[in-house]
C-alpha cells in the first residue's frame, strides 16, 4: 500500500497516536489575525474554513465557503524556529571555587509536524544540509531534526506570493515526509494520504483508513496541477545564479536600496537563512554564566562589524548580499540555491520589495552598470 | 567580591518624568543583587543618603533643557568614569524636545500663568550634545532587563549587549504576528532600536518609536507602507515625533511632513 483515505475522525486520532508517542503536536492554527505554526490538540485546531490572501507587504485572513482544513496557503512562519530556534542555550556556566562547571542544554523534545507544504520541506532540507551536514554538524540543530515525524500537506491552490513552481520545490511534496495528505473536500470529506516511510506506513495503520482508487490519485495529481497554474510569479532557477553573478554593478541595487528598510524581517521569515550571532551574559554576582546563540541577519550592520566597523555599511550592499547569497554564491557554497519559492519574503516586507520583481528587472538590462560605478 | 571594593553607582536626574529611574527600582527580585554588586553613592529617588563622588558609574537621565542643566552636567561628567545616558530624554531631548519645533515664550504663555518665573533653554537636548557620553540606553522608559545587562556588563568589563537593529528582529523572534503586513496597523518597528523586547506589537499595537532610530533607520523608505494604512503626511509626521522626534532620521523625517510652527508665528 502506498497511499489510502482517511476520514477527519481518522486524521484526529493520527494526531492523536503522535502525541500518545509522546510527541509534541506542532501544526497550523490561526492566531492574531493570521495562520501561525503552534501546538495542535486535534484536527478542530487546524485553520478549518480559513483562507489566507497574500501579497508583497499585505497579509489578511478571509473566511472560505467550505470547511477545509488547509485551505490557506503558506503559514505566516515557517518551521525553522522549532528546529533552528531564535534563541538556543549553547551552554550554561557556573563559578565553582577555581574553576567552572558547565551544564550543557536540555535534550530536545521529540516533535511531530503536521501540514508541512512542499516549499517548507525543501526548506528543511536545504537546512539539514547547511545545518546538519558537511564536516561541522551543528549538534543542537542535528539532535532537534533527527527525530522529526513529517506530515506533508499537499496543496490545492497557490496564493500570488508563490512560485515553488518555478523553483521545483512544489506544490506537491515527493520527499521528505512520512505521511502526505491532499484534502478532498465535498459531501462525505476524506483526506488522500500518501504513506512517504516505514514509520508513516505503521502509524496509518493505527487508524481506520480506506484503499485509495486511481481516480482519488487523479484527482490529486489535479490540485497539484490546478495549484502550479495559478502561480504567477516565477524566477529562472536555471539562470539566476549566473545572472545575478556578473551582475553585481547593476542600478537596481541602489534603486532597491532606497526602498530597503534594513529591518530583517526578509531573513527572518525565510525558511532557508541560518545566521546566528553568539551572546554571552553574566549574573550581577559573576558567578552565573550563560552563552546563547540567537537569530541574526545580513541586514545588521553587527552582523560584519570587523574592527569596530562594519564591512557592509550600505543598505545596497546589505540587499545585494542577502539577494546574490539566497540566489547566487549558496549554488557555489551548497550546491543549490537557497531560496525555495515560498514568497515569505515578500509577503512579510513591510514595504513589499519582491524577490521576482528585483530579479527579472535586474534580468531586464542584463549587464547594465551605473555611469562610473558605485561605491559597495 | 567585597563591600569595600564594590564600584560606586550614582543615578542623576535632569529635564525628565523619573520613569527611567524607577525601572531601576522596579526590578524587584534582582534589586539586592545590584545593591550587594554595587555601592549605591547618589540615588535622590532611592535615598536622602549622598555619598560624595567620584563615582564608577553614572546613570544620567533626562535632558538639557535649563541653563542649570547645562553647568550641572558637566560636574557629573567630571565625576564619573563611565557615564552612561537613559531613556529617551537622555539620549534624544525626550518629549520636551518638540519645543525645538515651536516657540519657546508662545508654549510657555499657554501653559504657565507667570512665565516670567521660568528660566529654560529653547531647546531641549541629548546629554551627549553637552558632554562625552560612554554608553546610552533607549527606550521611554527604559527596559529593565537591559538596563541590568548594562550594569553587570560594566562590572565585568565587557561591552553590554545591546543591539541597534530593528524591533522587527525582536518580533519575529517572539514569533509575533506582523501588526503592520497582517492587521494595517501603523508600525514604527521597521526603523525603531530594539530591546523593548517588542512590547508594544505583542499586545497588537503598532510601535511607536519610543527606543528612537535603530542603525541606518530609513523612516523615508517606511512612509509608503504607513501611506498604505492610511496614515496621511502629518499624520506620519506626528507618529515620527513623538518620544523621540528630535533623534536626527525622525527629525528629517518629520519635519519635512509638518509645518514649522515658528514659520506660523506672528
Amino acid at each position: 500500500m502506498t497511499d489510502a483515505l482517511v476520514t477527519t475522525a481518522a486524521f484526529d486520532a493520527l494526531l492523536g497516536a503522535l502525541a500518545d508517542d509522546g510527541r509534541r503536536v506542532i501544526g497550523p492554527r490561526v492566531r492574531d489575525g493570521a495562520v501561525v505554526l503552534d501546538d495542535l490538540d486535534g484536527v478542530a485546531d487546524l485553520p478549518v474554513g480559513w483562507a489566507d490572501e497574500q501579497s508583497p507587504g499585505r497579509y489578511r485572513l478571509r473566511r472560505r465557503d467550505d470547511d477545509a482544513h488547509f485551505g490557506f496557503t503558506t503559514p505566516s512562519t515557517s518551521w525553522k524556529p522549532f528546529l533552528h530556534p531564535a534563541r538556543e542555550v549553547v551552554f550554561r556556566a557556573r563559578l565553582d571555587g577555581a574553576g567552572f562547571e558547565v551544564t550543557p542544554p536540555d535534550a530536545p523534545e521529540p516533535l511531530a509536524f503536521i501540514g508541512v507544504r512542499a516549499c517548507d520541506l525543501a526548506g528543511i532540507a536545504v537546512q539539514d544540509r547547511v545545518l546538519g551536514g558537511g564536516r561541522f554538524v551543528d549538534a543542537g540543530y542535528a539532535a532537534r531534526r533527527s527525530d522529526v515525524f513529517v506530515v506533508a500537506a499537499d496543496c490545492g491552490e497557490s496564493g500570488p506570493t508563490c512560485f515553488c513552481g518555478s523553483m521545483g520545490t512544489g506544490p506537491t511534496a515527493t520527499t521528505g515526509f512520512d505521511l502526505a495528505v491532499g484534502e478532498r473536500l465535498g459531501d462525505e470529506p476524506r483526506f488522500f494520504v500518501r504513506i512517504g516511510s516505514a514509520r508513516g506506513a505503521a502509524l496509518l495503520e493505527r487508524v481506520e483508513h480506506t484503499p485509495a482508487t486511481e481516480a482519488d490519485r487523479a484527482d490529486a495529481r489535479a490540485a497539484a496541477a490546478r495549484a502550479v497554474a495559478g502561480q504567477s510569479r516565477s524566477v529562472a532557477a536555471g539562470e539566476v545564479a549566473g545572472l545575478l553573478a556578473r551582475n553585481l554593478e547593476h542600478p537596481r541595487w541602489d534603486e532597491v536600496a532606497e526602498r530597503c528598510l534594513a529591518c530583517t524581517n526578509c531573513t527572518l521569515v525565510c525558511p532557508t537563512c541560518f545566521c546566528t550571532s553568539v551572546e554571552d551574559s553574566v549574573d550581577l554576582a559573576g558567578t552565573e554564566a550563560v552563552r546563547s546563540r540567537r537569530w541574526d541577519s545580513c541586514f545588521t550592520l553587527d552582523f560584519t562589524a570587523l574592527g569596530g566597523a562594519p564591512v557592509r555599511g550600505s543598505v545596497r550592499s546589505r540587499y545585494r548580499q542577502w539577494l546574490t547569497h539566497k540566489l547566487s554564491t549558496w549554488q557555489d557554497q551548497f550546491g543549490e540555491l537557497g531560496c525555495v519559492g515560498c514568497g515569505r519574503c515578500l509577503t512579510w516586507c513591510p514595504v513589499g520589495i519582491d524577490l521576482t520583481e528585483e530579479v527579472a528587472a535586474i534580468g531586464a538590462t542584463d549587464g547594465a552598470e551605473n555611469p562610473g560605478g558605485t561605491p559597495s | 567580591m567585597s563591600a569595600a571594593v564594590r564600584p560606586r553607582l550614582a543615578v542623576w536626574k535632569f529635564s525628565s518624568c523619573d520613569g527611567c529611574q524607577l525601572t531601576l527600582l522596579d526590578r524587584e527580585d534582582e534589586l539586592l543583587a545590584v545593591a550587594e554588586a554595587v555601592e549605591v553613592a547618589y540615588f535622590l529617588e532611592a535615598t536622602s543618603g549622598v555619598v560624595e563622588g567620584p563615582y564608577d558609574v553614572s546613570l544620567v537621565e533626562g535632558s538639557i533643557s535649563t541653563p542649570h542643566d547645562v553647568e550641572r552636567i558637566q560636574e557629573v561628567r567630571a565625576a564619573s568614569k563611565v557615564l552612561v545616558s537613559i531613556g529617551a530624554c537622555a539620549t534624544a531631548g525626550g518629549i520636551q524636545a518638540l519645543r525645538n519645533f515651536a516657540d519657546l515664550d508662545e508654549l510657555a504663555s499657554i501653559v504657565y500663568a507667570h512665565p516670567s518665573f521660568l528660566s529654560a533653554l529653547d531647546t531641549s537636548t541629548p546629554i551627549a550634545d553637552h558632554v562625552p557620553v560612554d554608553l546610552e540606553l533607549r527606550g521611554c522608559p527604559i527596559d529593565g532587563r537591559q538596563l541590568l545587562e548594562l550594569i553587570g556588563a560594566v562590572l565585568a568589563g565587557r561591552k553590554p549587549v545591546l543591539p541597534a537593529h530593528s524591533v522587527c528582529v525582536e518580533c519575529k523572534s517572539a514569533g509575533n504576528v506582523c501588526v503592520l503586513v497582517a492587521h494595517g496597523e501603523p508600525c514604527l518597528g521597521p526603523v525603531t532600536q530594539a530591546g523593548c523586547g517588542a512590547l508594544c506589537p505583542r499586545y497588537h499595537r503598532g510601535c511607536y518609536g519610543c527606543f528612537g532610530p535603530m542603525e541606518s533607520a530609513a523612516p523615508e523608505s517606511l512612509a509608503p507602507a504607513l501611506a498604505s494604512v492610511g496614515l496621511d503626511e502629518a499624520d506620519q509626521g506626528r507618529l515620527l515625533r513623538t518620544f523621540n522626534g528630535w533623534a536626527p532620521p525622525f527629525r528629517a523625517a518629520s519635519t519635512v511632513r509638518l509645518p514649522d510652527p515658528r514659520r506660523r508665528t506672528t
